[in-house]
């Protein structure tokens, strides 16, 4: 199943880079910003004309690290190193690829845990509510920063996809390519209980202290981690995580006449990944990530019409989901698909037969990397055969 | 150019919006774009065959036809194509139907059981007809409602459809550059003709 991901390379060592904007960042919730670094990792080389640049957008707790190793010491790739690289789908020798950190986020563009520089302290629960829009806008001014009119594609998984429909509707001038991968045009009631479980979790640890642990020298990692297994088991399927670990022990026996505590493997993956994630990830940035999921509704200003929605949009669209993915269904795609449809759009549309759940648009999967990479061939054409030149095509 | 084509062009718009319902690899699609600017919009449930479209720069949809086209609304495309397929869909009644609804004509074409080879091959062997056409055998095909060029006017008269149009083809003028003589079309096509295209609207 691999081969096809074994062949294609690696964008090797890369470097982030800090853009940083000195002017005020009016926050769609009415609030201000006074300045913005927004972190971010390019791969690729930019065209004469600029028209092959792609924007990566990541999902929950992605960051600008979606491709290579920051170190030859490195154990773990980019977070999307499956799909970039050179003759990966979205081919570093064709594109020239940004991705960045949102704001919020917390790997060192500016989120709650940068300094707010009122008060000299860290934000924490005090950094202003974020929307999709807002990362969209952001995203806008490193386009403009890095002398990008418009992208070849924007692309995005999950709260990624959210993200690069935001920017079809927001911009349709500025791109000419929308990837839309296990994506929804707004969360179920299901879907945003599961957040408010895993938020509940950070918010009752008594190592939160309200947002504010930064102060108090400690980190919630209980609650984190608590957090960080829920959506561990969102994100997979009943059947991938029975293939994984079945009900095999990492300790204990289930022996006749043996006393002994039972760890299951599924237990014992949970515990390492939440204890991961609970070291790495800022809880105030979960808290804000998921609250915006959580707001995210595309249609809402166009009279919850998805169709009206899409109306403004001038990009081809590409929307791919997964048959095991129960967090973001395939029927949700299907909405996006039909409302596109429903507005005249060019759209085309795969379901996914694979078994990882929401998880498989970031894991190898065969046929999806065939379809992404056939995709993005046709759209790398498209500006191989631009006129190249002092005059820009855009 | 391959004969079906040519019978299928001169029904077609330019600039027109055309469905096409199991578009295969998308060779008819891409042909359509290319010689008659359509705005496309396939569909097709194949993995490979989407994978193909998309990489011909189609727009597909991976979409079970049997579950319906309600997905689809009143009258959103001018044609709407169905080749070689209607003979693989669960109720073809229905099909029908729902093609007539979201386009304002549509294109059908399908293999003629009526055809005097197949006719002869049930009359001396005794066996459903397999030919280089029509490769299975009955308990393997997925072409699970044949019918003959009789069979598809009668069902279009029960349900009030009008044929604007019909086009046998021979056997070797379905899939080639070989034109099929014109009386075949006057003189009995139910027997004659290997392969049926229909142009039909509401």
């Amino acid at each position: 199943m691999t081969s096809a991901f074994n062949k294609a390379g690696s964008v090797g060592i890369v470097t982030p880079q800090t853009a940083h904007f000195e002017q005020p960042f009016k926050v769609s919730c009415g609030r201000e910003l006074p300045s913005l670094d927004i972190v971010y990792e390019t791969y690729g080389e930019l065209n004469a004309d600029h028209s092959n640049a792609v924007l990566v957008c990541h999902a929950l707790s992605g960051d600008h690290h979606a491709a290579g190793y920051h170190s030859a010491d490195d154990k773990k790739p980019g977070w999307w190193d499956n799909y970039i690289g050179p003759g990966k789908a979205i081919d570093t020798n064709l594109f020239y690829v940004v991705s960045l950190n949102n704001i919020g986020g917390c790997a060192g563009s500016t989120g709650p845990s940068s300094i707010n520089p009122e008060t000299n302290e860290p934000w924490g629960p005090d950094f202003p509510t974020l929307r999709v829009r807002d990362w969209v806008e952001t995203q806008r001014m490193l386009a403009d920063s890095l002398a990008i009119e418009q992208w070849a594609a924007v692309i995005g998984g999950s709260l990624g996809g959210m993200q690069a429909m935001r920017w079809a509707l927001e911009y349709p001038e500025r791109l000419r390519h929308c990837v839309v991968i296990a994506s929804a045009l707004k969360l179920t009631a299901q879907n945003i209980a599961f957040n408010k479980t895993s938020r509940t979790a950070i918010s009752s640890d008594p190592d939160f202290h309200d947002g504010r642990y930064y102060q108090h020298d400690t980190l919630p990692r209980r609650g984190l981690a608590i957090a960080r297994m829920i959506g561990h088991i969102t994100y997979l399927s009943d059947g991938v995580m029975g293939e994984k670990f079945g009900r095999d022990l990492r300790s204990g026996t289930f022996e006749q006449g043996v006393e002994s505590e039972l760890e299951f493997q599924v237990e014992s993956y949970l515990r390492h990944q939440g204890d991961v994630f609970s070291e790495s990830f800022d809880a105030n940035t979960y808290m804000l990530m998921t609250k915006a999921l959580d707001f995210f509704d595309l249609a809402r200003e166009y009279a919850d019409d998805p169709v009206k929605a899409f109306k403004a949009a001038k990009c081809r669209f590409l929307v791919v989901s997964f048959t095991s993915d129960w967090r973001f269904s395939p029927e949700r795609s299907r909405e996006i698909v039909n409302a596109l449809i429903g507005a005249e759009k060019s759209v085309s549309y795969a379901e996914v037969d694979a078994p990882l759940g929401h998880d498989s648009f970031l894991l190898p999967v065969e046929r999806y990397n065939n379809l992404f990479t056939a995709y993005m061939r046709k759209v790398a054409q498209e500006h191989q055969s631009l006129p190249q030149g002092d005059d820009h095509a855009a | 150019m391959r004969h079906d084509l040519i019978t299928l062009n001169q029904w077609i718009d330019t600039d027109s919006r055309v469905l096409d319902l199991g578009c295969g690899d998308g060779m008819l699609l891409e042909h359509l774009v290319e010689n008659k600017k359509v705005r496309g919009l396939g569909v097709e449930i194949d993995s490979d065959n989407i994978t193909k479209c998309i990489a011909k720069g189609l727009n597909v949809i991976e979409q079970d036809i049997d579950n319906g086209l309600s997905n689809f609304a009143d009258n959103s495309f001018d044609t709407v194509l169905l080749t070689q397929t209607l003979q693989a869909v669960r109720r073809p009644d229905y099909v029908l139907q729902e093609m007539l609804r979201v386009g304002k004509e549509c294109i059908i074409t399908f293999p003629n059981f009526g055809h005097w080879q197949a006719r002869l091959y049930l009359m001396l062997r005794g066996k459903m007809p397999v030919s280089k056409m029509m490769p299975y055998h009955w308990y393997d095909t997925p072409n699970i409602h044949f019918c003959t060029v009789k069979d598809f006017e009668l069902l279009c008269k029960d349900q009030q459809i009008k044929i604007l149009h019909r086009t046998v083809q021979s056997a070797q003028g379905a899939d080639s550059t070989i034109k099929t003589p014109h009386w075949y079309n006057k003189l009995w096509p139910n027997f004659l003709g290997a392969h049926a295209i229909y142009h039909v609207t509401r």
